[in-house]
C-alpha cells in the first residue's frame, strides 16, 4: 500500500473535491507556489479563477469568501500562520458563523479554514506558536482537528461540503505522519465522531491532534501495568460526548492531553462534562499549555510551555493511584 | 551631521548589515539559529539612510524582516545576534528572537511579526511623545505586501487626521513572498498616501544617501507639527523570504531576474563615494565586531526552562503551570 503523509493528505483532499465540485474555490496568500504544500500542483489543475492567490488582506479576503459562500461557492481558505485566525476572527466569528441564525436560515456559508501549521513549529516564537481551536469551538464554529493522514483527509472532505463554517486545524507536530493507506479506501469522516485508535480498560486519555501519537507512546509505555484506552476527539465542536461516555463506561479514569492554554481551554470542557454526566472512579486531569502561555523563543522555553509525554504519563499514573 | 549621516557612516551601517546577515545566514544553517530568518541583504540601504536621519530618541517599529531596522537603530549586534540565537544574554532575553526583536533603550519598539501590525504602533507612539510635549517622531517600516492590510490604510487615516509625527516607511522590495505588487496591488503605494492627503515620494531605496535625503525631510515635517509623511524606497531582496527557501527553493522568481535586481548593490554605491583606505578600515572594523558578536552569541547562556513565562505580565502575576 502507499504511503500517504499528513500534508500530501491534505492536498488530496482538496484536489478531490475540487475535482467534484466546480463551486470549491481556494484563497490565501502563496498559496499558487504552495508555501505550505497543502495546495501543491492546485493552480496548475484548476487555473487561477479557482485558485486565488490573496493580498496580504486576511480579513478582507475571509469575508469575501463569506459573501462567495452566501453566493453559491464552497470556499476554502488557507492561512499560513495560525495566529492570522486571531486577525480574521470577527470575520469568522461574528459574520460568517452567525449568519444563518441571524437571517432566520435564509442562507448559508460554507467555508472552509485550513491551517497547515498550527501550534508550535521549531522556534517560531510569540506570534507564530498559537493553536487556538478552543477558541472557535468556545464561540461554536465548527472545529476539526485530524491526528492522522486518513483522517486528515477525511475530515478536511467533510469540512469543505459541510455547510457551514469549518475550521480544520493541522497540527505542526502531524503534519510529517505517514501511514499505509489504500487510498482507494479513502473517505469523508463524519464530524463528531471520535476514534479509539488503542483500546483499554484502566484510563481513557482524550489527545487532540498530534498529542494523539504521544498519548499512543505513553500508552505503549504503560502497557503492562496500565491499560490505557486513546480516545481522538476528531472534532471539538461538534464533540462525541456519547463515545467518551461510553468510554469512560468501561474505564472510569479521564485524563485530557491538550495544547491549549488552560484556562478555558477544551479540555477543561471535557473534564466539566465528564464530572458533570459521566463515570467517574478518580478525579480526572488535565495536561495542557500553562494559562495564558505565550510560547518564548528560545526552544526550551517553547518546549517547556507545550505538554509533554512525562507529564501525561505522571498524570495516568496519578489517576490509577487515586482510584 | 551625525557620524551615521557621513557619507562612511552610512556605508559602516550598510556593511554592518550586510555582514551580520551573512554569519546569521550560516547560523541558520548550522542549527545554532532555530526558526530560520528573514534575511534582509539588499534592503540595507534604507535601514541605514532612514535610521541615520533620527535621533537616538526617536523611536522606529519594524517587520519580521528587521535586522537591519534595529541594528541601524543602534541595538548591539553581540546582544542581536544572542537573541537570534535564543540566549539570556539576548536583547529580549530569548524571549523573542528574530521576528521579535526590541532595544527600547535604543529606540526599537520591536519588530513584529504579523504583517502591518506595527504600523498603528507606530503612530501611537508617536502621537504620546508630542502629548508629553517632545518633539520626538516615530518611523514604521512596512513592506509592499502590507499596503493592501487594511489596519494600515486605517493608520494613514488617523496620522494624517490628528497630525501625528510618525514617518512612514514602505520598503518596497519587490515581493510580499512569492507575491508582486503587480499580481496584489490596485493603485500605488504613493497613492494611497496621497488619498489622505499625506505628502509622498517614491525614493531610490538602494542608494543610502537618497534614503537619507528624503527622510531628513520627512522627520522635519514631523518634528516641527507637519504631520506624516510616507516614503516608498524601491529596493530589491537579494535573498530568500525566509531561510526556508533555501532548502525548499520554491519558483517565484529566475535566475536572471535575481541577477538584475541584485545588479545595483547599495553597498558598492555607498562604497564607492568613500576613499578606498576608509572602506577597507571599516571592512576589517566591522568583521572584527561581527565576529566578536557571533562569539559573544555562541557563549551567551541558553535560558533555563522554569523562567518560561517570566515577564508574562507586567505586574508578575504567575500562571498556572500546564500540569497539574
Amino acid at each position: 500500500m502507499p504511503r500517504l503523509s499528513y500534508l500530501k493528505a491534505l492536498n488530496r483532499a482538496i484536489g478531490d473535491e475540487m475535482e467534484r465540485d466546480p463551486a470549491v474555490c481556494v484563497l490565501g496568500e502563496d498559496i499558487g507556489v504552495a508555501v505550505t504544500y497543502a495546495t501543491a500542483g492546485l493552480l496548475r489543475r484548476f487555473g487561477r479563477d479557482r485558485v486565488l492567490d490573496t493580498p496580504i488582506s486576511e480579513q478582507a479576503f475571509t469575508s469575501f469568501a463569506t459573501g462567495a459562500a452566501m453566493a453559491g461557492m464552497r470556499p476554502l481558505i488557507e492561512f499560513q500562520i495560525p495566529a492570522l485566525l486571531f486577525l480574521a476572527f470577527e470575520q469568522i466569528a461574528n459574520q460568517a458563523h452567525k449568519f444563518s441564525l441571524m437571517t432566520g436560515g435564509q442562507t448559508r456559508v460554507p467555508v472552509t479554514y485550513l491551517l497547515p501549521g498550527s501550534g508550535s513549529r521549531d522556534s517560531w516564537a510569540g506570534q507564530h506558536s498559537d493553536h487556538p481551536y478552543s477558541l472557535f469551538a468556545h464561540v461554536g464554529v465548527k472545529t476539526v482537528v485530524p491526528a492522522t493522514a486518513t483522517d486528515a483527509y477525511g475530515l478536511l472532505v467533510t469540512a469543505i461540503r459541510d455547510d457551514d463554517p469549518v475550521v480544520v486545524f493541522a497540527p505542526s507536530g502531524a503534519l510529517g505522519v505517514r501511514e499505509d493507506v489504500d487510498l482507494a479506501g479513502l473517505a469523508p469522516v463524519p464530524l463528531g465522531s471520535a476514534r479509539i485508535h488503542r483500546a483499554g480498560t484502566d484510563v481513557t486519555v482524550v489527545a487532540v491532534g498530534h498529542l494523539v501519537h504521544d498519548a499512543l507512546a505513553v500508552a505503549d509505555e504503560l502497557a503492562g501495568t496500565v491499560s490505557v484506552e486513546v480516545f481522538d476527539p476528531r472534532s471539538l465542536h461538534p464533540f462525541d460526548w456519547a463515545g467518551l461516555a461510553a468510554s469512560l463506561e468501561r474505564t472510569g479514569r479521564l485524563v485530557v492531553v491538550d495544547d491549549s492554554n488552560r484556562s478555558c481551554g477544551i479540555g477543561a470542557e471535557i473534564v466539566a462534562t465528564a464530572a458533570e454526566e459521566m463515570r467517574l472512579v478518580a478525579p480526572p486531569r488535565r495536561v495542557t499549555r500553562p494559562d495564558g502561555a505565550v510560547l518564548p523563543f528560545a526552544r526550551e522555553l517553547d518546549l517547556a510551555c507545550q505538554p509533554t509525554r512525562s507529564q501525561l504519563r505522571a498524570a495516568v499514573e496519578k489517576s490509577v493511584g487515586a482510584g | 551631521m551625525t557620524a551615521a549621516a557621513e557619507p562612511s557612516g552610512l556605508y559602516r551601517t550598510v556593511a554592518l548589515i550586510r555582514g551580520f546577515e551573512q554569519r546569521a545566514v550560516e547560523l541558520v544553517r548550522d542549527g545554532v539559529i532555530r526558526g530560520g530568518i528573514h534575511p534582509c541583504t539588499g534592503q540595507e540601504a534604507v535601514a541605514a539612510g532612514t535610521c541615520a536621519a533620527l535621533r537616538p530618541d526617536d523611536v522606529i517599529t519594524s517587520t519580521h524582516r528587521g535586522h537591519g531596522h534595529v541594528l541601524a537603530k543602534g541595538a548591539d549586534p553581540a546582544r542581536m545576534m544572542a537573541e537570534l540565537a535564543g540566549r539570556s544574554t539576548g536583547l529580549n532575553q530569548g524571549r523573542g528572537g528574530s521576528m521579535h526583536a526590541a532595544d527600547f533603550a535604543a529606540g526599537v519598539l520591536g519588530a513584529d511579526a504579523i504583517v502591518g501590525a506595527a504600523v498603528p504602533i507606530a503612530a501611537g507612539a508617536a502621537w504620546a511623545m508630542r502629548q508629553a510635549g517632545a518633539d520626538r517622531v516615530a518611523l514604521a517600516y512596512f513592506g509592499d505586501g502590507a499596503v493592501s492590510q487594511g489596519v494600515v490604510l486605517e493608520s494613514f487615516n488617523l496620522a494624517a487626521l490628528w497630525r501625528v509625527p510618525v514617518v512612514l516607511v514602505c520598503e518596497n522590495n519587490g515581493f510580499a513572498t512569492s507575491m508582486r505588487p503587480a499580481d496584489t496591488m490596485a493603485g500605488t503605494v504613493v497613492g494611497r498616501a496621497a488619498a489622505f492627503g499625506i505628502p509622498a515620494a517614491v525614493v531610490d531605496g538602494m542608494d543610502p544617501q537618497a534614503v537619507l535625503d528624503a527622510t531628513t525631510g520627512a522627520v522635519e515635517r514631523a518634528r516641527s507639527g507637519g504631520g506624516p509623511t510616507l516614503l516608498e524606497c524601491v529596493t530589491y531582496r537579494f535573498d530568500a523570504h525566509h531561510t526556508w527557501e533555501h532548502t525548499a527553493r520554491p519558483r517565484y522568481r529566475t535566475d536572471e531576474e535575481v541577477a538584475a535586481g541584485t545588479a545595483r548593490d547599495p553597498l558598492e554605491i555607498q562604497g564607492a563615494r568613500i576613499p578606498a583606505a576608509t572602506r577597507a578600515t571599516i571592512d576589517a572594523e566591522t568583521a572584527e565586531l561581527l565576529d566578536e558578536a557571533v562569539r559573544f552569541a555562541l557563549a551567551g547562556p541558553h535560558p533555563d526552562p522554569a523562567t518560561a513565562l517570566d515577564h508574562l505580565y507586567a505586574t508578575g502575576l504567575r500562571p498556572r503551570a500546564g500540569a497539574l
